[in-house]
């Protein structure tokens, strides 16, 4: 099952090192990792998407928070929480195949940024499973490149 | 108020404000502008070990019998590399150390320059928290972080890697009274909820036991643990990191417990209707088959690491907080209740399968055996000649250990010094320096083997040149014992690369050389008068025993296995076989 943990740390040297070196020491696979800054420019949110059975987890999360520059560990659950990840694809496509792909675009609401002689890049945001459903359509004419930063997500306005 | 002085000086003076009057330290190259200025401290005895691993395990020991961080300051690369070892086995027990290592200059950092190693970078994963100072202003901060995170919440040991340019470096000088650490605040109080949770369960309880560890040693927990344990007439039982929290001629205790508990310790973890584990991890080494530890009981987990509540076994009542406090909450409610013990008939059971199944050695009759030499034995003696002079007992690791914890009978909390979570072979002799530098009034015992004594022997020239007069006193059967214990039984008596020959090196010669007392001893005959001379002797000793070659350490319980399966000793049998009906019906309804 895959989790998704928002890890507010100190933004300072080496502790992106401490918190990911901890996952694979503790045998946690990490499918994904977003980093930035937060409001406060001395913190930084890590978004961290793993998969593990339901105990595990609660452990990795127990670790994690013992680490000394992290502020904050939270499981983010999918139904209260708001989940983007941007991607960019950069699809084969023959002049003649080219309004079909865009097309397929405008459907998800995605961008068309650049177009080359037999290829247009596309850009698009979405829940993972949006971008999960475009990257399986575009296979169909040839990803040539694709770039996927990982989910970044933040819980929902209720809880302030 | 602040005056300005160089990085070197500010790191000096940071260990005098934090009371440190002992430092273990192995200069070189970039750690010199240190060295330089510790020459000058009146407050701070630099002792010089012979190996930076040395210096490490020195700090550990010191701070294991004195409860205060014990300090090591090495040279980058080679030095820095030498401290991991230290390090990983400081992390294992929970043990506060600080370790200083120097670096090269923060100009060259990054470029292979000579004798750098990224230290912090390798020891992520064995420290509590590591800090690589890049300006010397920033010094003082993180000494004051370093010395408050080693000992505070779940102790551990902290590296702070120093540059040479930022000791050499100035700065206004100012100790910080203070830490500001947003991210690290450890959990001291229990909830009072779980408190009451656990009472109820205590004073429900027909067959209650305590699983106690070296979190009530860190805690500084002993005397709330022995009011629980009176209180309401609850058995102890000590991991090897626990050992000496609880007196062990009191009557409540129950030996330790495990892959080389007594049978009877085993037994009562087995049929205890309520475990009460406080500052354990509930190691692999204690519980061997997880579903089948403590199958019988609700537990009760009281740990200031959250983490490891849950970690390896799901737990009734989990408590996060400091032992000390959470046993002192637990006693005043029960004395508030006024609840008495009803754990007679439990008392009684487990004292029947003590006399039943006691730990033995050598056939059935070892006092009139007096050809043949048993490590056991050995053991014995020195524990009931030192039994009325203040003593600390250091091991080395392998059956000499678990001879250790079988055969010797400790008295006083923080006089056990012995390797666990790493098992660390060569740990035993430095520890032991350290643990003499911490209590100069005690005589200091290093329990050792003939192979473990051999992975640091060149503090032998430390313990001699600085006055530690520690005592050796090797085990020495010619092998690695505990690796051929585990060939002989699982691998077909194939001994390999496990033989010793027991006469070389020369144990006694090799004391003399390095300016110690030395002796042999053959038979059992002999051992109290070599002991005696030994510890006597106003300087370090070797007692070089011969002991019986092929001796096991029993009981066994076969890795993986349930720990009531145990291997050797006296032959075990059904518990309902064990005990007369009338016992059986008062303990299980
Ligand atoms: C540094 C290190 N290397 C290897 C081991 C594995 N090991 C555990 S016990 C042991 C044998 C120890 O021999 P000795 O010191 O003679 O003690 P004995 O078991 O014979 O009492 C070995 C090799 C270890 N624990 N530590
Ligand atoms: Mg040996």
């Amino acid at each position: 099952m895959k989790h998704t943990l928002s890890v507010v740390v100190e933004n300072k040297p080496g502790v992106l090192t401490r918190v990911t070196s901890l996952f694979a020491r503790r045998g946690f696979n990490i499918d994904s990792l977003a980093v930035g800054t937060t409001e406060d420019p001395t913190l930084s949110r890590i978004t961290i998407v793993c998969s593990a059975a339901d105990t595990p987890i609660e452990q990795i999360t127990k670790q994690v928070h013992k680490l000394i520059n992290v502020i904050k560990v939270q499981e983010l659950d999918p139904s209260e929480s708001v989940e983007r990840e941007l991607v960019l694809f950069k699809i084969n496509a023959a002049p003649e195949r080219r309004h079909e792909i865009i097309e397929i675009a405008n459907v998800f609401r995605a961008k068309i940024v650049d177009v080359g002689r037999n290829s247009v890049t596309i850009e698009a945001t979405g829940a993972t499973d949006k971008v999960d459903a475009m990257e399986d359509l575009f296979r169909a004419y040839g990803i040539k490149e694709m770039a996927r930063t990982g989910k970044i997500a933040l819980t929902r306005g209720r809880e302030g | 108020m602040s005056d300005r002085i160089t990085g070197a000086e500010a790191l000096v003076r940071c260990l005098e404000a934090e009371g440190v009057d002992v430092l273990f330290g192995y200069p070189g190259g970039v750690a010199l502008p240190i060295f330089d200025a510790l020459y000058d401290s009146t407050k701070i005895r630099t002792v010089l070990p012979r190996h930076e691993q040395g210096a490490v395990h020195a700090a550990d020991g010191y701070a294991r019998v004195t409860g205060r961080p014990g300090v090591a300051l090495v040279t980058s690369g080679p030095g820095a590399a030498n401290t991991i070892t230290g390090l990983a086995n400081a992390y294992m027990d929970s043990i506060p150390v600080v370790v200083i290592t120097a670096q090269v200059s923060t100009a060259v950092i990054g470029t292979d320059a000579f004798q750098e190693i990224d230290i912090t970078g390798i020891t992520v994963p064995i420290t509590k928290h590591n800090y690589l100072v890049k300006n010397a202003s920033e010094l003082p901060e993180a000494m004051k972080e370093a010395f408050h995170i080693a000992t505070t919440g779940r102790p551990g040991p902290v590296l702070i890697d120093v540059p040479v340019d930022v000791s050499k470096g100035e700065l206004d000088f100012k100790y910080p009274d203070s830490v500001n650490l947003p991210g690290y605040k450890p959990t001291y109080k229990g909830h009072s909820k779980q408190i009451k949770q656990a009472v109820s369960l205590i004073t429900r309880a027909r067959r209650p036991l305590l699983y106690v560890g070296g979190g009530v040693l860190a805690s500084g927990g002993a005397k709330e643990l022995k009011e629980l344990a009176e209180l309401m007439q609850i058995p102890v039982t000590t991991t090897m990191m626990g050992k000496s929290v609880f007196p062990e001629d009191h009557h409540l205790w129950i030996g330790m417990p495990g892959m080389h508990g007594a049978k009877y310790t085993n037994y009562a973890i087995t049929e205890a209707d309520l475990l009460i584990a406080v500052g354990v991890r509930f190691d692999d080494r204690v519980t061997g088959k997880l579903a089948a530890f403590a199958s019988k009981a609700k537990i009760v987990h009281i740990d200031v690491d959250p983490a490891e509540i849950g970690k390896n076994k799901p737990v009734d009542v989990p408590i996060v907080g400091d032992a000390k406090n959470v046993l002192a909450g637990i006693v005043a409610e029960l004395r508030k209740a006024g609840a008495e013990p009803k754990t007679e008939a439990w008392v009684k059971v487990v004292d029947e399968w003590r006399k039943q199944f006691p730990l033995h050695y050598g056939g059935h009759d070892v006092a009139a055996d007096h050809e043949q030499l048993y490590p056991q034995y050995v053991v014995q003696r020195i524990s009931e000649l030192t039994k009325d002079r203040p003593t600390v007992i250091c091991t080395e690791v392998g059956q000499n250990q678990m001879w250790a914890c079988q055969y010797y009978t400790l008295r006083h909390p923080r006089t056990w010094v012995s390797s666990g979570g790493l098992g660390t072979m060569g740990f035993g002799l430095p520890a032991a320096i350290g643990a003499q530098a911490g209590r100069p009034d005690a005589l200091v015992v290093d329990i050792a083997g003939d192979g473990s004594i051999q992975m640091n022997i060149q503090e032998l020239a430390t313990a001699k040149v600085n006055g530690f007069p520690v005592k050796i006193v090797i085990l020495n059967n010619g092998y690695l014992g505990m690796v051929r214990q585990w060939q002989e039984l699982f691998y077909g008596r194939r001994y390999s690369a496990s033989v010793l020959p027991q006469d070389c090196p020369d144990f006694v010669k090799l004391a003399e050389a390095f300016g110690c007392f030395g002796v042999r001893v053959e038979r059992p005959g002999d051992v109290d008068s070599a002991l005696q001379a030994a510890f006597d002797f106003d300087g370090p000793a070797i007692v070089d025993c011969r002991v019986v070659p092929e001796e096991c350490v029993y009981p066994m319980v076969a890795p993986g296995a349930s720990i009531d399966e145990m291997l050797g000793g006296v032959p075990g049998c059904p518990v309902s076989e064990m005990l007369d009906d009338e016992l059986l019906e008062e303990v299980w309804e």
